[in-house]
């Protein structure tokens, strides 16, 4: 299974960055091989609007299954939800322990949005 | 004549200054309160409402069945408004600038245009002010189109003042549009400096004829009075720090009932400024 996890780092250790649209960069880990690749979405730092619709977009073109954030907005879930990706929000504070919390069983599926856009 | 009313920085006076102005007018004149995020002009003239009519864009809606997710349309669009996934188009009207790209281009006619409401003009009249104000649904981003809707309302053979939004953008650029003459308002502060030369390089890109108006001007400094020295840019009005006027602004009153002298200030400068500016109208 492909996991999107979102950051402002490089490896597994680095923080959780708690916001989807916003986030500098997807880590992409591949829960079978183990392996991870970074993806960058640097591009909705400065967008006014619609940084979670094209975030969101990132994601899917990874082939991710999972998002696990802080916090998602309307407009990012409603597009992930239609690409079947499934959203998991976290408070852990780096990439690895939010990757050992869904493996763990304990992050539970949002079923909608936990904040209002422009949240931040 | 049209007069805009500009600020660059918000919660300068833009509102204060264009109530005064409209108020100090003695003849007919529109006032268009263009700020459409939190328009407040209303608050102080107290209009009788008159009509009020729902502003519509077009909005691309996909049909389902007849799409196939070719990309296309969201490959065109600028804003993502319409992005494709999950086997089909998806639209986020608020997003969307009604440009009607995604409807030419979609291959097999899948994307139709309809009504998206983003907001309403209200019209009111008080004593001699005919007042028009828009005011943008919450939620929604696209102020522009509600803009022009308000402007629609602009009247050659009077006086017409734009009040503003703040800020440099589309926005503000919208409501200068076509207009004779812009008043700038600022304060005498280090913010107000910065976000004043922000909109004087604006007026400059525009070609568009401005001049200052200093509100509060003996709260802060002297930095903007030099600033204007320098550049050679007109320095209108200085409308002092007072009391009375604080007083009578959160009663709901304007600075011409709130100062008199104000009043015959603010009637001497649109005077002025009709005579270069509006060819005597």
């Amino acid at each position: 299974m492909i996991i999107a996890i979102t950051t402002s780092g490089n490896e597994l250790s680095a923080p959780l960055d708690r916001r989807f649209g916003r986030a500098p960069k997807f880590l992409v880990y591949n829960s079978e091989t183990k392996e991870f690749s970074l993806k960058d979405n640097t591009q909705n730092l400065n967008a006014p609007q619609g940084a979670g619709i094209q975030a969101a977009q990132n994601v899917a073109e990874t082939g991710a299954k999972v998002v696990i954030t802080g916090h998602c907005g309307p407009k990012a879930f409603r597009v992930l939800s239609s690409a079947n990706i499934a959203i998991y929000n976290t408070e852990a504070t780096t990439v690895q322990e939010a990757i050992s919390l869904l493996e763990e069983g304990k992050l539970v599926e949002a079923v909608q949005a936990d904040v209002e856009g422009h949240w931040v | 004549m049209q007069i805009a009313v500009a600020s660059g920085k918000g919660g300068t006076g833009k509102t204060t200054v264009s109530v005064g102005l409209a108020q100090a007018y003695d003849a007919p004149v529109i006032y268009l309160d263009c700020d459409v995020e939190e328009p407040n002009g209303a608050i102080f003239l107290k209009p009788e409402r008159k009509f009020h009519t729902d502003v519509n864009v077009r909005v691309p809606q996909v049909d389902k069945d007849n799409c196939v997710a070719c990309g296309k349309c969201s490959e065109l669009c600028q804003f993502n408004a319409i992005i494709t996934m999950g086997g089909a188009a998806m639209v986020f009207p608020e997003m969307c600038h009604s440009c009607g790209g995604c409807v030419q281009i979609c291959p097999v006619g899948a994307i139709s245009e309809t009504d998206n409401c983003i907001g309403s003009v209200n019209c009111g009249s008080s004593s001699q002010i005919t007042a028009l104000e828009g005011v943008l649904n919450i939620g929604h981003a696209m102020a522009p189109p509600l803009i022009k809707a308000v402007k629609k309302h602009v009247h050659k053979d009077v006086l017409n003042i734009i009040d503003c939004p703040p800020g440099t953008s589309c926005p503000l650029l919208e409501s200068v549009k076509g207009s004779d003459f812009v008043i700038l308002v600022t304060e005498p502060t280090p913010f107000g400096l910065h976000d004043l030369k922000l909109s004087v390089e604006t007026m400059r890109e525009l070609q568009l004829p401005f001049g200052i108006i200093i509100n509060r001007s003996d709260s802060g400094d002297d930095r903007v009075v030099n600033y204007c020295k320098d550049e050679g840019i007109p320095l209108l009005l200085e409308i002092p720090e007072s009391r009375k006027i604080a007083e009578a602004y959160s009663r709901g009153e304007t600075v011409v009932q709130a100062d008199s002298r104000l009043k015959d200030n603010l009637e001497g400068l649109l005077t002025d400024l009709i005579e270069t500016y509006g060819g005597g109208k």
